[in-house]
């Protein structure tokens, strides 16, 4: 259907887009999720209740999260620079998906958290476990489930958030979507960059979904 | 030797501004081997006391002193190894949902950092014991609520505790799974000689275990003393409201209203004796008997009546006097009860 160049661009393309999810997804999760336990365990009635650090954990979240996307792709172009040298391509890119996702992660992970039953929790204090055991034999595996299934969301939206950064030349499927399918006019590439992203989402949904029901152990 | 001493306790939460009292100056003394209840209706402070015994609630005032030790003098460190040492279970049972049974025993053995395979052993060891090693692979959500609690009571012992904190830990339970769990506590006390301490708002688990019961409502003790003794003759409004339970209440006798009623309790010097047909016989008037069941009390078999006495207030007199000389208790039942 199409010529060699074309085919390898798409293969390229696949290539950047996994490369930008993963990365962003991993990076994301190694700031959010501590984040997201630091607010978990900060907050009124939590383990270690600390008005200051929730109060400008709280704070810090709701503002990067309330930037678009795409305007904070723009406004992080120098930072971007600082970091990978270069402000456009996919590297470049994951350095704004990781900022955009890392918050939105953390309310995932103390969301997640909050569905842990209090009452295991309280047991695990009454056997004198410490925060630091509570968290990682408590919190962590009793919320598994619900941590793995929040990832595979996160990833799914990371996976769009990457595509829409091909509009200022972030690579990937989505970069190739604009330049091909907007500028040019080239709608057959539009199409199959398109079938590609839902086809590649499906994969991480249906592989999460399946992952989390496997995780599970109270209902069988 | 007083295995958890209890000096003045009191506990302020400061709900919205405002302050609930939900401890007030309690003051128990627990002997070691012991089975303690601690009885009240919901909402008296049972909980809130029982979670003063390993500190998970601080107290506003007053001390509490486990195996001579002033808990409030630990440092955190030293707490948690205190907590180690006093286990607990609960009403919802608190099993954690993603581990299988066998881990579930395991896991407070992991948080002392104990070798897996010792762990497992000594696991597999209490499981037998509780009577539910056929079911160390299964996952808590496909356990029944009786099975559930007691791979509880194996996590709580791991440790090998000297005490054992049960906050309403039958009350999820149905009366025959309550009586075999019942069963199970007062084995382990003897077997271990394990202090106990039983949270319930249900008479009949103290009288069926325990020693030694305090009551408890709006934050005090308010009786205190031998099961047996309170339960043949309760002071209290609290106390005598709790032992006759909800059954009286619910009896729809027209009757218990228009007389006069009272509730006699038989020890085992008084059952010989034909009491009631002596009463009748003698006042030559009919007793109306609303209630009738014997009970067991710490081991002894105990009779329990509540009888409806016919109207005259000279006549109902000699006949409470009566029965007192018999060797019976009698106490009144109240209109309101
Ligand atoms: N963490 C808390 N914050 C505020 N009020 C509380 C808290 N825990 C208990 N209380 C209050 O203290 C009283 C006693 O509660 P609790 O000890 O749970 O009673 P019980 O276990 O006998 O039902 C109640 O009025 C309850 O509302
Ligand atoms: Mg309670």
């Amino acid at each position: 259907m199409f010529d060699a160049k074309v085919t390898e661009m798409i293969l390229v393309g696949i290539r950047d887009t996994l490369y930008m999810t993963v990365f962003s997804a991993f990076f994301g999760y190694v700031v959010g999720l501590p984040f997201g336990i630091l607010l978990f365990i900060t907050r009124k009635d939590g383990l270690r209740p600390n008005r200051i650090i929730y109060a400008v954990g709280d704070f810090i979240c709701n503002i990067i999260r309330s930037v678009p996307f795409l305007i904070l792709l723009i406004l992080l172009i120098p930072f971007t620079r600082a970091v990978v040298g270069k402000s456009y391509g996919s590297t470049a890119t994951i350095v704004p998906l990781v900022i955009c996702a890392a918050p939105y992660i953390a309310r995932v992970v103390e969301s997640s958290l909050n569905e842990v039953d209090p009452g295991v929790i309280e047991m695990a204090k009454s056997m004198g476990a410490s925060t630091r055991q509570i968290i990682f034999k408590v919190l962590l595996v009793e919320a598994r489930v619900s941590l793995f299934t929040g990832a595979t969301i996160t990833t799914g939206i990371l996976l769009g958030y990457s595509a829409m950064s091909g509009t200022v030349g972030g690579g990937g499927l989505g970069d190739i979507a604009v330049r091909y399918g907007y500028y040019r006019w080239q709608t057959d590439i539009m199409i199959i960059t398109v079938a590609l992203l839902i086809v590649i989402f499906q994969i991480i949904q249906n592989v999460g979904t399946r992952f989390s029901i496997h995780l599970d152990h109270r209902k069988r | 030797m007083q295995e958890i001493e209890i000096r003045n306790l009191s506990k302020q939460f400061d709900v919205k501004g405002h302050v609930v009292d939900a401890l007030r100056g309690i003051s128990l003394s627990i002997e070691k081997g012991d089975i303690f209840g601690i009885i009240g209706m919901s909402g008296a402070g049972k909980s809130t006391l029982v979670r003063s015994i390993n500190f998970l609630e601080k107290p506003t005032d007053g001390q509490v002193f486990v195996g001579g030790v002033d808990l409030a003098s630990l440092s955190g460190r030293e707490l948690r190894k205190k907590r180690s040492e006093i286990g607990m279970i609960f009403q919802s049972f608190n099993l954690l949902e993603q581990k299988n049974v066998l881990d579930n025993v395991c896991f407070p053995l992991e948080l002392a950092g104990i070798k897996k395979k010792e762990a497992r052993k000594k696991a597999k060891e209490l499981l037998e014991t509780v009577n539910i090693a056929d079911k160390e692979k299964a996952y808590p959500s496909q356990l029944s609520g009786g099975q559930k609690q007691r791979v509880a009571i194996a996590r709580a012992l791991a440790t090998n505790p000297k005490i054992l904190l049960c906050d309403e830990a039958t009350s999820a339970l149905d009366p025959q799974t309550t009586e075999s769990i019942l069963r199970l506590l007062k084995e382990i006390n003897e077997k271990l000689d394990l202090t106990i301490v039983v949270i319930t708002h249900q008479m009949s688990v103290v009288t069926q275990i325990c020693k030694k019961v305090a009551i408890i409502e709006a934050g005090s003790v308010v009786e205190e003393g031998l099961v047996e003794d309170i339960f043949a003759a309760p002071k209290s409004d609290a106390a005598r409201e709790l032992i006759l339970e909800k059954k009286v209440r619910y009896t729809p006798v027209e009757a218990l209203h228009a007389h006069r009623r009272i509730r006699i309790v038989f020890n085992e010097n008084s059952s010989e004796e034909p009491v009631i047909a002596n009463l009748i016989l003698k006042y030559r008037v009919p007793v109306n008997i609303l209630k009738a069941d014997t009970k067991n009390v710490g081991g002894k078999a105990r009779g329990e009546m509540i009888l409806g006495l016919p109207e005259g207030e000279k006549l109902q007199e000699d006949m409470i006097e009566s029965l007192r000389k018999s060797g019976l208790t009698v106490t009144e039942v109240r209109e309101n009860v």
